[in-house]
């Protein structure tokens, strides 16, 4: 199967302190890939590296059959990678409406639109010309994912959606998810929910310390062996 | 009759330190951006202007067009190309910047044009008034300048509440580390917020130029109004600048009536009691 991103030896550091050493991974198209692991595993700099808000110059990262390593986070966003940061980081003085506007930026069109949006989340229709602050957080982060999804991406990055949300709300959220990749988007979501992430995902990478310590198909990994490699101890 | 006179004549005078403050709320309300040159380009704008009528021998108007075009054009490269490098978490890198740029400007234009006081005759139209009754009479250019603060705030509000790019400045102002993800570059929008910023700089200077005389060196007071009549108004509010500038303007008007040498003092006073009852300004945004 053709490769939509692929990452090879991935480094990154702040500073004198290394964060991810040599990440291998690849993501088909269309696929959906959870990143699992605890808190300073590295999920989220290896986004912000691939995104290219981190800098990545002279990396092997390359997407859609193009180097992207170095480029300025704009261009690789309209080649069609979109994420959704980490604590949705909605613009708080614009409604929701001009939020998901926004994220067309890019100028990347196709099937998404405000609408079809719209019709993804019903819950924001009513409340499109609210201030981003006065929603629920679980409508700022379907705000989120919706202006993620403005650029019409080929492969979404979801960093922690369900985060400090309540079970009804993150189930909700997860139920949009078949519904973009049968568009045709391929996922990368990263999750602390171990059980969310083994639902939604065609394959798992666990992160620790900033490398890969176990990859494969839900189906293929034991939940002992996820323990193993999420905390890196024996766990009885 | 008096009070009202003085009234009206502040508040005219208001239009055009509106004018001066719109371009500086606007750099700093996207980028927090404090060009401490903005008083200096606003004098190498009517100096510009100056040029256009009186060495090209254009139709003020005309003139004004092309200055406005022209430092439109200057603020987007000028911001691409040196002033996005000076750009960080850190306020004080683009402040020594513009500091010295404010210098270098002040004596580019003594050497250019020497320290005589100049004004850009606008053909009658700036003697020009009229009568409303027997004791107010309302000049012609103090009433443009005041309708053309107006209008830029007018369009102002416009690009920002109705265009794309007007979204996109508002975004960057709220979190500018993130719009690169929404596939838009800083940098050009940082250059586009300054070209605005520029053309309504333009705008105030070239008014100036027909209003009263200028030299070289009248730059920083003009940067002092401004900076007042934003903070009396208060930051991230487009029509809040019109009102500062009415305040700012009125004060200086009533502090003229009581002594000529009161007038600015006046303005300053004003200032200070707003910033004492409302250190965030008469209208900011929550």
């Amino acid at each position: 199967m053709t490769k939509l991103l692929e990452a090879r030896g991935l480094t990154a550091f702040y500073g004198d302190f290394q964060a991810l050493f040599g990440i291998d991974l690849s993501v088909d198209i269309g696929e959906t890939l959870a990143i699992i692991g605890a808190n300073g595993a590295g999920k989220s700099t290896f986004l912000r590296t691939i995104t290219g808000l981190r800098p990545a110059r002279g990396q092997d990262i390359r997407f859609d059959g193009k180097q992207i390593a170095g480029l300025a986070p704009e261009h690789i966003h309209r080649m069609g990678l979109s994420m959704v940061p980490e604590g949705r980081r909605l613009f708080p003085s614009l409604s929701v409406e001009d939020n998901l506007l926004i994220g067309a930026s890019g100028g990347r069109t196709g099937q998404w639109t405000l609408d079809e949006v719209l019709k993804l989340f019903p819950a924001l229709t009513e409340r499109r010309h609210h201030g981003g602050a006065e929603l629920s957080g679980g409508q700022q982060q379907m705000v989120a994912i919706g202006r993620a999804l403005m650029s019409n991406p080929k492969l979404l990055l979801c960093d922690e959606i369900s985060l400090g949300l309540a079970p009804k709300v993150v189930r909700e959220i997860y139920a949009a998810i078949p519904l973009i990749r049968e568009r045709g988007t391929a996922l990368v979501v990263i999750e602390q929910d171990i059980q969310q992430a083994l639902k939604v995902a065609d394959r798992v990478y666990c992160f620790q310390e900033g490398r890969v310590t176990l990859s494969g198909t839900p189906s293929d990994l034991s939940l002992a062996q996820i323990k193993q490699a999420y905390f890196g101890t024996e766990v009885a | 009759m008096d009070i009202l006179n003085l009234l009206i004549q502040g508040t005219l005078l208001g239009g055009l330190y509106a004018l001066f403050a719109a371009g500086l709320a606007l750099m700093f309300g996207v980028m927090r951006f404090i060009n401490i040159a903005h008083g200096d380009f606003i004098v190498v704008s009517a100096y510009l202007l100056l040029v256009a009528v009186l060495t090209l021998g254009l139709h003020p108007l005309v003139g004004i067009a092309l200055v406005t075009g022209l430092m439109a054009g200057a603020g987007y490269l000028g911001q691409r190309v040196l002033l996005n490098r000076v750009l960080d978490e850190d306020i004080l890198p683009p402040v020594l910047v513009t500091f010295g740029l404010s210098i270098i400007l002040q004596n580019a234009l003594m050497e250019g044009f020497s320290a005589d006081s100049q004004r850009v005759p606008a053909g009658g139209f700036d003697t020009a008034s009229l009568s409303l009754g027997s004791e107010i009479a309302i000049g012609l250019l103090p009433l443009s300048m005041f309708l053309a603060a107006i209008g830029v705030l007018g369009v102002l509000h416009w690009i920002f509440f109705h265009t794309h790019l007007g979204r996109l400045l508002r975004a960057t102002a709220d979190d500018a580390a993130i719009v690169p993800l929404m596939g838009a570059s800083n940098a050009h929008t940082f250059a586009l917020a300054t070209g605005i910023a520029s053309a309504v700089v333009a705008i105030a200077g070239t008014m100036l130029a027909m209003k009263t005389n200028f030299d070289p060196t009248i730059g920083p007071s003009r940067l002092l109004f401004a900076f007042e009549a934003v903070i009396i108004g208060g930051l991230g509010n487009i029509w809040g600048v019109l009102a500062g500038g009415i305040i700012l303007g009125v004060a200086q008007a009533i502090g003229a009536q009581i002594d000529a040498g009161f007038q600015i003092l006046a303005g300053h006073i004003a200032f200070l009691v707003v910033l004492a009852l409302r250190p965030r300004g008469l209208f900011a945004k929550s």
